[in-house]
């Protein structure tokens, strides 16, 4: 009897987290962002506690996604990609073909009675595909590899802007892009690229009517009243001076907790979801602003140097990107909100209401921690599993 | 060594990657840096303006709901109109306390359970900065009385809005419909930004079917406001587009006939103008009061509306499905006629009773004695059964569903009304579908004389005889002639027709129901006109089934199992004006109860140029008082019709 309790394995040496490959670091941060959204939801929608209520269930869904994600191994995930991927893009075609009207745009599909938004997966497919394809060829990877990523990051963007939603497909092209960057883009290519957005943003300030070839009328002047707020005061632009009141209002150290005017007098639009922003800044200052973009800047510095310790190459693409599309969310976001980025539909990370983007972020954060709390046992594992990329 | 290059060159990955993470970083950092450059920008430079902006001026966007359309009849009479109201309104965000202000309130004016309970209800569903009526309709003195009391009362305020009024309440009320708040449903189906600052949709009849037309657009203004909301600035105007006006074919004055010839009956009463397919007439009784919808309705009087026996709120117009028992019989003899099962001139042999070859199974005829020889004329004329009998057997079910689906039986009408209903036109298919079981022929003789499955709503009889007399022109039945001034009329080569195969066979079926009121025999004869010709069929429905051997006898039955009375009729015969049909809901026979209305209507209609109208029709009734003898005959007849009348349901 006392044999066979010698012979189980040892695992008391292992902490108890990492084995149910949790990254406490970044659980920690995630939980602390969570609860402060939650609080700052319960005022921005003039303290209706069945909002919150919801709120909280879908962050335990979430959460829950999160877990059983970090249980498959980076090997596993990578082997999945490519199914993840097509599985994906089918959905999407799907969207286009019948899906179900939501708020003016295809982005819905029902699925036994629930709403479902196939643009999230992509999201998350992306950056797997592309990460599989690219770690799985001799590094350094050659310029035909990145494009050939590159062309799988433009397809499902093409068919999310068809449906039409900006806000997803420019988060599905950097997701893609940065895995690109990561892989090792050239430096003449990047400051290329960023000499002609340079030149583009120039000349769309000089003549806005080139912006016909590219977007939705809607969405020009989304981007034109971001220009010049005035411009529209009825339509797109009280989005923007609404929330500079608001934000602007709220000083070094805000009006406190409950006691913006802005969002409670419904000036806000969308005050709960993608523009909570500007009611926390109204509520809290720049002070509390501050403390909450250290708190996601500790997140999204957690994620990269997860992607740095991490001892494969799949592991390093996918975990750096991820965390930058994160990034981007927080940065769009806010971009928009204080009127230096055009309005496209991204919500503030962890933070806005809503069930769809938490739940995607989350399954970022699960692959994260996937990738950190795998690494010696992989190694010899990975080499057993026939890759669909070889 | 393969393997040191191999680890070399995952070292050298390593270090790229870690490079680039921390290009990353500086890059995020960067962006960051801008975003709090911008927020300190506004939260710290400008804060002083922003904080002026959020609480000296707020600018506002305020819609400016548009005027509802009005709805007038054929001589513009208004039936739905818009009435300033005076209204006591409460401004949640300026009153710290609601319960208390309330019952502060109350000292100075009544405001009743049922105003509270609406103004909670609203409470919930208006926007917040929104002022919340907490009671309507307020009278001068107590206008006076607020006023004198107005400095206690901070967030509450007098405003004059439009009420919806129906002046003729219960006369229109299933025609013109009424509109309500917008309630949770209607919330969701709506375009919530066109109405913005319209508190109210149309539910029923017009109000909900030309809702689009009759709302309008929303129009905004954009206003700098002070701290206690009062509007210091308009910055900008964009107009809101006010609702269509509605002018009708309807008539009010006929329509008030219709319902006062009803008396205390239940019934319908629809009128139809054959030249335009405008419906001038559609009564459906007991009626309500429209106006009790408007403001939300009390929860008394609206459990007195439904638990009324009469059902009042049924609009049995369109809703209704009724036996349309012999007023059938026109289309039916077409069918045979077009189909080429029976010509005019055939006879069938009458004796009061008819059997199924082969089957001992024996349908009655409400003429005991029988008819004897009878032709098609004679058939309609006098309502034989057995002919009908005969000619529903020889032509078979899908013969007859196929031929009187062009009139609009067992599909709705398409006219301007919500959710009309289609009733049913039987066939061996529909009977499989609906019970799954065999068609079986007694099911083919029940609907030859529009008993057993056949169903009609009184809209539909209307609609199929104005398409009968109107040469069979489907000229959609319309209540809205106008909108907005713009005529609703088709263009004459946009109307279908129904295919003929012979112009004389409709002339021989209108021959038939002219006799049935110019004839001696004719079950109508007693609303014979000197004036003007008239064509017509009673019908008489009946409402339980009765077995073999039973027979009816009105005064041992409850009056909820009488018979209904169905009348149609058009006139003038030689050049269709106008059709009616209706039916009085256990009225008995429609000879006598039914068609003294349509008489009336068509009087009313028709003669309403001459100025010397109500001599004439006093002239007339005189008439027939002088020919006594005669009514008495038809009374006569008619009693027997009723005895009849259920025992011709085969047994079971």
């Amino acid at each position: 009897m006392s044999d066979s309790i010698l012979s189980m394995p040892k695992q008391v040496s292992t902490p108890l987290l990492p084995r149910l490959h949790i990254d406490l670091p970044l659980l920690t941060g995630i939980l602390l962002l969570c609860s402060f959204g939650l609080a700052m939801l319960y005022s921005a929608s003039d303290s209706d506690i069945a909002m919150v209520r919801r709120q909280l269930v879908n962050i335990a869904i979430a959460l829950v996604i999160m877990f059983a994600l970090a249980q498959l191994s980076p090997a596993k995930l990578k082997a999945i990609s490519p199914w993840f991927y097509l599985a994906g893009l089918a959905l999407l075609a799907a969207v286009l073909v019948m899906g179900d009207m939501g708020k003016g745009a295809q982005r819905w599909l029902l699925i036994g009675g629930f709403r479902f938004q196939p643009s999230e997966i992509v999201k998350i497919a992306v950056p797997m595909m592309c990460a599989g394809f690219l770690s799985s060829r001799p590094q350094p990877v050659k310029a035909w590899h990145l494009l050939v990523a590159f062309i799988l990051t433009l397809i499902p963007a093409a068919l999310i802007i068809k449906q039409p939603d900006l806000g997803t497909a420019i988060l599905v092209t950097a997701a893609g892009v940065f895995t690109i960057f990561y892989a090792g883009l050239s430096w003449r290519l990047i400051i290329l690229l960023f000499v002609i957005a340079i030149g583009a943003v120039s000349a769309v300030l000089y003549n806005p009517d080139i912006l016909d070839m590219f977007l939705h009328p809607y969405q020009k002047r989304r981007v034109l009243t971001l220009i010049d707020p005035q411009n529209d005061p009825l339509g797109a632009g009280y989005h923007i001076i609404q929330s500079s009141i608001a934000i602007g209002s709220g000083g070094m150290f805000g009006k406190g907790w409950l006691n913006g005017t802005q969002c409670h007098l419904d000036f806000l639009p969308e005050q709960h979801t993608d523009f909570i922003f500007a009611v926390i800044a109204e509520e809290i200052g720049l002070a509390g602003i501050i403390i909450m973009m250290l708190l996601y800047l500790f997140i999204i510095l957690r994620g990269l140097y997860i992607a740095a310790m991490s001892d494969s190459t799949y592991g390093r693409l996918l975990g750096g990107s991820l965390t930058l599309v994160f990034f981007i969310y927080l940065l769009v976001n806010t971009g928009m909100v204080t009127g230096i980025l055009p309005v496209v539909g991204v919500p503030l990370p962890l933070v806005s209401y809503g069930g769809t983007s938490i739940i995607t972020i989350m399954a970022g954060f699960g692959i994260l921690m996937s990738i950190h709390t795998h690494r010696e046992p992989s190694r010899t594992r990975q080499s057993e599993i026939t890759s669909f990329f070889d | 060594m393969p393997i040191t290059t191999t680890q070399q060159q995952q070292a050298i990955t390593r270090r790229r990657f870690i490079w680039r993470i921390v290009v990353a970083v500086v890059f995020i950092l960067l962006a960051l840096g801008l975003v709090i450059t911008r927020l300190y920008w506004l939260q710290v430079t400008n804060h002083e303006v922003y904080t002026t902006l959020s609480t000296d001026n707020r600018i506002r966007l305020l819609p400016l709901p548009p005027t509802r359309g009005e709805i007038v009849d054929r001589n513009g009479v208004l039936l739905a109109q818009n009435i300033p109201s005076i209204d006591l309104f409460i401004y949640p965000d300026e009153v710290k306390n609601i319960e208390e202000t309330i019952e502060q309130l109350t000292k100075v004016i009544s405001i009743s359970d049922d105003d509270r309970k609406n103004f909670n209800k609203r409470k919930k569903r208006q926007r917040r900065f929104e002022r919340i009526a907490i009671r309507t309709g307020l009278n001068q003195q107590e206008m006076a009385k607020f006023a004198v009391e107005r400095h206690q009362f901070q967030g509450v305020d007098i405003g004059i809005t439009l009420r919806r009024y129906y002046p003729y309440g219960e006369l229109t009320a299933h025609v013109v419909g009424y509109i309500g708040r917008i309630n949770e449903r209607e919330l969701e189906r709506i375009d919530q930004a066109a109405y913005s600052g319209t508190s109210h949709i149309g539910k029923t009849g017009l109000e909900r079917y030309y809702e689009d037309q009759l709302h309008g657009e929303v129009g905004v203004q954009k206003v700098e406001m002070d701290a206690t909301s009062h509007i210091m600035r308009v910055i900008e105007t964009q107009p809101p587009v006010n609702g269509a006006d509605i002018k009708l074919h309807f008539d009010i004055e006929l329509q008030r006939i219709a319902m006062d010839g009803l008396g205390e009956n239940s019934g319908a009463v629809v009128a139809i103008d054959i030249k335009s397919g405008g419906i001038l007439v559609l009564a459906s009784k007991p009626g309500f009061d429209a106006n009790l919808f408007v403001d939300g309705i009390s929860y008394k009087n609206y459990g007195a509306l439904q638990k009324n026996p009469e059902t009042p709120l049924y609009n049995r117009t369109i809703h209704g499905s009724y036996p349309a028992g012999s007023t059938i019989k026109p289309f039916l003899a077409l069918a045979g006629l077009e189909l080429g099962t029976v010509t005019a001139n055939q006879t069938v042999y009458c004796p009061g009773h008819y059997r199924i070859k082969g089957s001992g199974r024996k349908f009655r005829d409400w003429k005991k004695s029988g008819h004897g020889t009878t032709n098609l004329y004679k058939a309609i004329e006098q309502s034989c059964d057995v002919y009908f009998y005969n000619l529903a057997y020889s032509m078979g079910i899908d013969n007859m569903h196929d031929y009187l689906t062009q009139f609009h039986f067992g599909r709705p009408t398409g006219a301007d009304m919500p959710n009309e209903t289609g009733a049913v036109l039987p066939s061996t298919a529909w009977k499989k579908k609906r019970y799954n079981k065999v068609w079986v022929q007694g099911d083919t003789i029940n609907a030859g004389i529009g008993q057993g499955y056949f169903l009609v709503s009184p809209l539909q009889l209307a609609y199929a005889t104005a398409v009968l007399a109107g040469d069979g022109k489907l000229i959609p039945p319309r209540l809205a002639s106008h909108i907005n001034d713009i005529s609703t009329a088709l263009a004459d080569n946009e109307v279908p027709r129904i295919g003929k195969k012979a112009p004389h066979h409709w002339q021989q079926v209108i021959k038939g129901m002219s006799q049935v009121v110019e004839a001696p025999r004719g079950t109508a004869k007693r609303i014979r006109s000197k004036n003007y010709r008239i064509a017509g069929k009673t019908g008489t429905a009946q409402v339980i089934s009765m077995k073999q051997n039973e027979t009816y006898d009105a005064k041992k039955l409850a009056r909820d199992k009488h018979d209904h009375a169905l009348f149609i009729a058009f006139a003038p015969t030689d050049d269709p004006q106008i059709a009616v049909a209706l039916i009085v809901e256990h009225g008995g026979h429609g000879g006598s109860a039914a068609a003294p209305i349509a008489r009336q209507i068509m009087d009313a209609f028709l003669l309403e140029e001459s100025s010397d109208t109500g001599q004439q029709v006093d002239g007339e009734e005189s008439e027939e008082e002088e020919s006594e003898g005669e009514k008495t005959e038809e009374e006569k007849t008619e009693e027997e019709n009723a005895q009849q009348a259920g025992g011709r349901q085969d047994d079971e």
